[in-house]
């Protein structure tokens, strides 16, 4: 019956924080740029389909390695040149970057709801629970992870989809700290006891009333984590251990045209500058929200 | 002191269980069994293949195989490779001192350049240098390392012809190998030619491996610069009418060192797992491209071997970290 209440607080509530958030993101140009660039990047890899010339893996058996448009021996359909089977590099880029924010997304989802879970967990029950968790992120933070992702897809076989199983894993353990760290520090102040008082179960208290308040750091953290993981799935990709060829994976691509490094330097150097821009501008990002989101860094 | 060392040494021990873990179960995780694993394609019949099961030991129940495995490589025995035949353990310290050598001129090309950079960035907060600096370490820890080496061998081996593109030394050298460091071996061969081209030949790799590392050196230096520099010490040094020169690298650089010494060793795993792609693009002969090849020719006693060797070696560094660190800084030490 009272369930309307909580609704009518909602609408009491200013709009303030996310426009102060805002101003304080918008005031670092780096921070902004890098938007617009993830901006551009996801509406380019949504419209692939349309905005890309040629199909990926369409093959012209008239163009092989031809140069870009604009150098001698170029051809105007093919803007950024083609590779050694005559498919049209812009075209599989474009195709490239829906994967590559595949894979941020998913594996940031992947670890941010796993990550988060464990955290929760092993911030509200203490004690043998949390030493557990605790210790097993130990574990997975000893290994680099280049190489306990390695040693993962070599268990569990080279592809895509086990690549951002593999890269989920190795970067957990910066999820379970985070919101362990922000839960401790949560539970102690007066409005989670109050709310215990009031008689908020378990549940309630984890993911409604304490979760929206450790935000802060993991978004900070899942922002990074979106080019940590395009990174690593690209570095797998390039070792064999990603996505698979003809895939129009970024590191993948690159992994094909080593051999070609002598003869066409386009094949080599578009697809390293896609990544590079991509977790640049995520990494830009993640560096605005940081500044914006972390109250020392406010004042 | 020796309470700070041993319980250092206490956190390490679960650590070092679970990695023998992951280790163990990489075997027993992929698909097929260890037997038939070794035989490989061929197949193997069925008397063979159980006779074989209770030789190595499958046949028990898996905490027995753990026990064993545990015994045994707490006496260095990590199985053979299944390729050459050869102990992993005597395998990986033969490749080892390549990746040593490649990580520590990488590490000295990023701590050259990146504590200097740091240090006038922090000085010169604000101006072009700094934003430069900045902006290029942001663009450098950014950066897709195997793509970053294809470019400097695009631009430096295959245009330029300054430096070669593969290998440790040129195959016209031969040297007699008793430390297993190139550098150090060519010299006690006497033969400078072998060494300058040994010198050439590690250029590149050290430039790519070190980049990320100079970055995040770089950055660190600037920001724990600018952090001492706003110390009251500092205002006092310079109002006892010290040089710039001397309240920067005697008062200021001492205490702005110790975050950024932790994020040297925290490099190292950083170094390691970056020698995996570096080594492989180079073919330098070290563990990191060992490892990659034994993944690829499915040589899982190697993986399995390496993977412990490789965490056990990054763990050993961070505890060396953490000690120096506790030497350098004695909050550290007395903090419980």
């Amino acid at each position: 019956m009272s369930a309307t209440e909580p609704v009518v607080v909602e609408q009491e509530k200013p709009p303030g924080p996310w426009l102060e958030n805002w101003r304080h993101f918008a005031a670092n140009r780096g921070a902004l740029a890098g938007l617009a660039v993830i901006v551009v990047i996801t509406v380019l890899a949504l419209l692939a389909p349309w905005v890309a010339p040629h199909a990926p893996h369409e093959q012209f058996r008239d163009a092989l390695l031809l140069p870009p448009a604009w150098s001698a021996g170029g051809d105007a359909r093919f803007l950024l040149g083609t590779d050694d089977v005559g498919r049209d590099i812009l075209s599989r880029l474009l195709f490239g970057a829906r994967l590559s924010l595949l894979v941020g997304a998913i594996v940031v989802t992947l670890s941010l709801a796993v990550g988060i879970t464990l955290g929760l967990i092993a911030g509200f029950f203490r004690g043998t629970v949390e030493s557990l968790i605790m210790r097993l992120m130990d574990i997975l933070l000893a290994l680099p992870s280049l190489l306990l992702a390695i040693a993962i897809v070599a268990i569990l076989g080279p592809s895509l989809a086990n690549a951002m199983v593999a890269i989920a894993i190795v970067v957990l353990p910066h999820y379970v700290r985070l919101t362990r760290a922000a839960v401790i520090a949560e539970t102690s102040k007066d409005y989670v006891i109050a709310s215990e008082v009031a008689g908020a179960g378990l549940l309630r208290q984890m993911f409604v009333n304490v979760l929206p308040n450790c935000m802060a750091p993991l978004i900070v953290q899942a922002t990074l984590g979106f080019s940590s993981a395009i990174l690593d799935a690209a570095a797998l990709g390039f070792l064999g251990l990603g996505a698979q060829p003809p895939t129009p994976e970024w590191g993948t691509m690159l992994a094909d045209a080593r051999q070609f490094i002598q003869r066409a330097w386009w094949v080599v150097t578009f697809p390293g500058v896609a990544i590079l821009v991509t977790v640049l501008a995520f990494n830009l990002m993640g560096d605005g929200l940081r500044d914006a989101l972390d109250p020392k860094l406010k004042r | 002191m020796l309470s700070f060392v041993l319980r250092r040494v206490g956190l390490l021990v679960p650590t070092f269980i679970g990695v023998t873990l992951i280790a163990f179960a990489l075997i027993h995780l992929i698909p097929g069994d260890p037997i038939e694993l070794l035989a490989g394609e061929r197949g193997i019949d069925p008397a063979r293949h159980a006779q074989l099961m209770r030789e190595m030991g499958f046949d028990q129940p898996l905490w027995q195989q753990y026990l064993n495995y545990i015994g045994a490589a707490l006496q260095g025995d990590l199985g053979r490779s299944i390729k050459t035949r050869e102990p992993v353990l005597t395998e990986f310290f033969t490749l080892f001192p390549a990746t040593i050598e490649l990580s520590l001129c990488a590490m000295l090309f990023a701590v050259v350049i990146g504590l200097p950079v740091g240090i006038l960035a922090a000085i010169r907060r604000g101006s072009v240098f700094d934003h430069t600096v900045m902006g290029v370490s942001l663009a450098g820890y950014s950066m897709p390392i195997f793509w970053w080496a294809l470019l400097l061998i695009l631009v430096f081996s295959v245009n330029l012809g300054w430096t070669p593109v593969s290998g440790r030394i040129a195959v016209a050298y031969f040297v007699e190998p008793v430390t297993g460091f190139m550098l150090i071996d060519t010299l006690l061969a006497g033969d400078t030619d072998a060494f300058a081209s040994a010198l050439h030949h590690l250029v590149l790799p050290s430039i790519v491996l070190g980049t990320i590392p100079l970055a995040v050196v770089a950055r660190m230096t600037r920001s724990s610069m600018m952090e001492v520099i706003r110390e009251d010490y500092i205002r006092v040094a310079r109002a006892k009418g010290l040089s710039q020169t001397r309240v920067i690298l005697v008062h200021a650089l001492r205490n702005a060192l110790i975050p950024v010494v932790t994020v040297i060793g925290l490099q190292i795993g950083t170094l390691l797992a970056g020698a995996i792609l570096t080594e492989t693009i180079f073919a330098w002969p070290g563990v990191g491209k060992w490892l990659v090849d034994s993944i690829s020719r499915r040589d899982y006693p190697a993986v399995q071997g390496g993977i412990l060797l490789v965490a056990a070696v990054v763990m050993l560094v961070n505890l060396l970290v953490d000690m120096l660190y506790g030497l350098i800084n004695p909050r550290i030490r007395h903090a419980r």
